[in-house]
């Protein structure tokens, strides 16, 4: 663990290596390719304003299909990961990931009684995204009025409670929902994907994303206090609550507008902070940007797969678990052979 | 116990505790007391479990409200500092902790920065050389790039006396900095809180050892359950019959395993005369109530 984060330079360099390689691969791949030099030219002419002299079909692909859903993959992938990266650190819990206080299952009832409801798309992300924001303030209430306990573990326990019942909600609503035109619609949500973004839809949510990420981006050092002991935190000197309540503001405003944008995707913020954790070490001050690379990275090669691996189009859910949980694992077991 | 008597100058105090009550909502756990640590003092907290040396440390840290009394920080009231402006008058080194993250021992120490570190700023070159000197000063430099939970308990204690060291507090309160620690990291830890005061850092710090309490205090405060039960030279406070009235035990036996009591002349005779002779009219006894 050490002996890689005392090689900086070769580590990004190798994550940034991987994140350009997805990329490139995410425009090649599909029932479209665009090569790499046919993808360049695209941009490079509509950038210049020269005109790329490809077929129309090409520019097509790359701007108005690839495009806005690679550049989604970035933004989600990124703000998932940096958001389970500030959670485990200011939770002191390796094991928690950005849904920790609810904002996940509060989106996916807002977004559930939205579809069941009939709402056009851009509302039901709004009600999703509200939702989110709804279920954190009640779980942060909640652990203010209980004031006997070690505050993260009532945080982290009534953000459990609470997305239990808002599970139950989702799981209502579900089973009155039509099981012929809505169901489909509300299991597809509730398993992520990136197909159905619009370049509007990711201009209406990327403003709340990185409003979310600033902070974390400001704060990236002093987060790391808040690993240590309530206590010992704030007798070096740091307001603990107030900068908890910021961080918590802001992780949980990035990932509500992520989950209204792409659904409930798992998975990346609990795994990618741990892989960029590895590879960096845990100094929030370079696990937000590794983070932010890796989450990237992942969520667009995720994407990728769920395109071509079936016939049909997978949910991006499903893939995230699959490919995350046997890693995780994998992760785990090297992790504790080494140390 | 005259307690007021011994309490210096408010002029020459770091910290002071005002006729502080200690405790939590609904739960007093001490009160009456007063005492005052003066600048570049060293002063030993002893006291059986439960008798409220963390209780009062807390307080006297501000991390938790009197419920009655003051604590003052160089003569002013503890509750118009702010947090950052208190780190960086008082340091505070708990107990030696595993730690979750694997930070190495430079970024652990870097964090007794953060009271004077700008709040979107990381630490800087200049941090760095101070973290690097406190690590120094304790003879642990070779620990810097170390990951800090995977060194040994003793290494961690001095790893978290080189963070308060790096917050450059007038005061460092050390909450058993001595437990969990093997013979030698004990006379280590001790030996550098000697020197501390040295540099002219005082020390408040709380043991279960009385005879670390002799081996580096200026003055010792005994802490008997709601109470302070003295306060003032090792000498005058340290006395067997003191101890065992703190510590529930006969005098005899308080005798016999701190020798170091025998450098007090006062003490002398009855070291001198025979345990038995002390020990007679307790023996076989109750504890006190």
């Amino acid at each position: 663990m050490s002996a890689s984060a005392l090689r900086p330079a070769a580590a990004w360099l190798a994550a940034s290596a991987a994140l350009a390689a997805v990329l490139v691969a995410a425009f090649a791949v599909g029932k479209f390719p665009v090569a790499p030099g046919d993808l360049l030219r695209s941009l490079a002419g509509r950038l210049l304003g020269a005109g790329s002299g490809l077929p129309a079909a090409v520019d097509t692909v790359v701007w108005n299909i690839r495009l806005p859903r690679v550049a989604a993959g970035i933004v989600v992938g990124a703000v998932l990961a940096a958001a389970g990266a500030a959670y485990q650190g200011m939770f002191r819990n390796p094991l928690v990931s950005p849904d920790i206080l609810g904002v996940s299952a509060g989106a996916g009832l807002g977004a559930t009684l939205g579809i069941y409801l009939g709402l056009p798309l851009a509302f039901v992300q709004g009600v999703a995204f509200v939702g989110g924001l709804l279920a954190v303030a009640v779980v942060w209430r909640i652990a203010s009025l209980v004031q006997r306990h070690d505050p993260v573990l009532v945080l982290v326990l009534a953000g459990v409670a609470l997305g239990a019942l808002l599970g139950a909600g989702i799981s209502l609503v579900k089973i009155i929902s039509d099981p012929y035109t809505q169901l489909p619609t509300i299991t597809f949500w509730l398993l992520g994907g990136l197909n159905q973004v619009r370049p509007s839809d990711l201009a209406a949510t990327a403003p709340a994303m990185l409003a979310g990420l600033l902070p974390m981006a400001l704060l990236r050092w002093r987060i790391n206090l808040l690993s240590l002991a309530d206590e010992e935190a704030a007798a070096l000197g740091v307001d603990v609550g107030r900068l908890r309540l910021v961080l918590v503001a802001a992780a949980t405003l990035s990932t509500a507008a992520a989950v209204s944008l792409a659904g409930i995707v798992g998975w990346i913020g609990l795994v990618v902070p741990h892989v960029a954790r590895l590879l960096v070490g845990p100094d929030f001050s370079r696990l937000l940007p590794a983070s932010l690379l890796l989450g990237a990275g992942f969520l667009v090669a995720t994407d990728t797969l769920a395109r071509i691996v079936a016939p049909i189009e997978l949910p991006l859910g499903i893939l995230t678990a699959v490919v995350g949980a046997p890693f995780f694992l994998w992760l785990l077991a090297r992790v504790g052979r080494t140390s | 116990m005259s307690a007021a008597a011994a309490v210096p100058q408010a002029a020459d105090c770091v910290v002071e505790a005002c006729d502080l009550a200690i405790g939590y909502p609904g739960r007093r756990v001490g009160a009456g007391i007063s005492l005052g640590i003066g600048h570049g003092e060293a002063l030993c907290l002893l006291g059986p479990n439960g008798s409220g040396k963390t209780t009062l440390f807390k307080t006297l840290l501000g991390l938790l409200p009197p419920l009655a009394g003051e604590v003052r920080v160089l003569g002013e009231p503890a509750a118009d500092w702010s947090r950052a402006a208190f780190a960086r008058k008082v340091g505070y080194v708990p107990q030696a902790h595993a730690g979750l993250f694997p930070f190495t021992v430079e970024d652990i120490v870097l964090m007794g920065r953060a009271a004077r570190i700008e709040r979107f700023a990381a630490p800087s070159r200049h941090d760095r050389e101070i973290a690097a000197d406190c690590l120094a000063a304790l003879g642990v430099d070779h620990l810097r790039t170390r990951v800090y939970t995977e060194i040994s308990g003793g290494e961690r204690q001095l790893a978290l006396i080189a963070r308060a060291l790096a917050q450059e507090p007038a005061l460092l309160v050390m909450d058993e900095p001595t437990a969990s620690l093997d013979f030698g990291n004990q006379i280590r830890v001790l030996d550098h809180v000697g020197r501390l005061r040295g540099r002219g850092i005082a020390v408040l710090m709380s043991t279960h050892q009385p005879e670390h309490a002799l081996r580096v205090a200026d003055r010792i405060a005994l802490l008997a359950p709601g109470r302070l039960a003295g306060l003032g030279a090792p000498a005058e406070v340290a006395t067997p019959e003191a101890l065992a009235d703190l510590y529930g035990v006969d005098a005899a036996a308080i005798v016999a395993s701190l020798p170091a009591l025998s450098r007090f002349p006062q003490h002398r005779r009855e070291m001198d005369a025979p345990a038995s002779a002390s020990a007679r009219p307790s023996a076989g006894g109750a504890r006190p109530p």
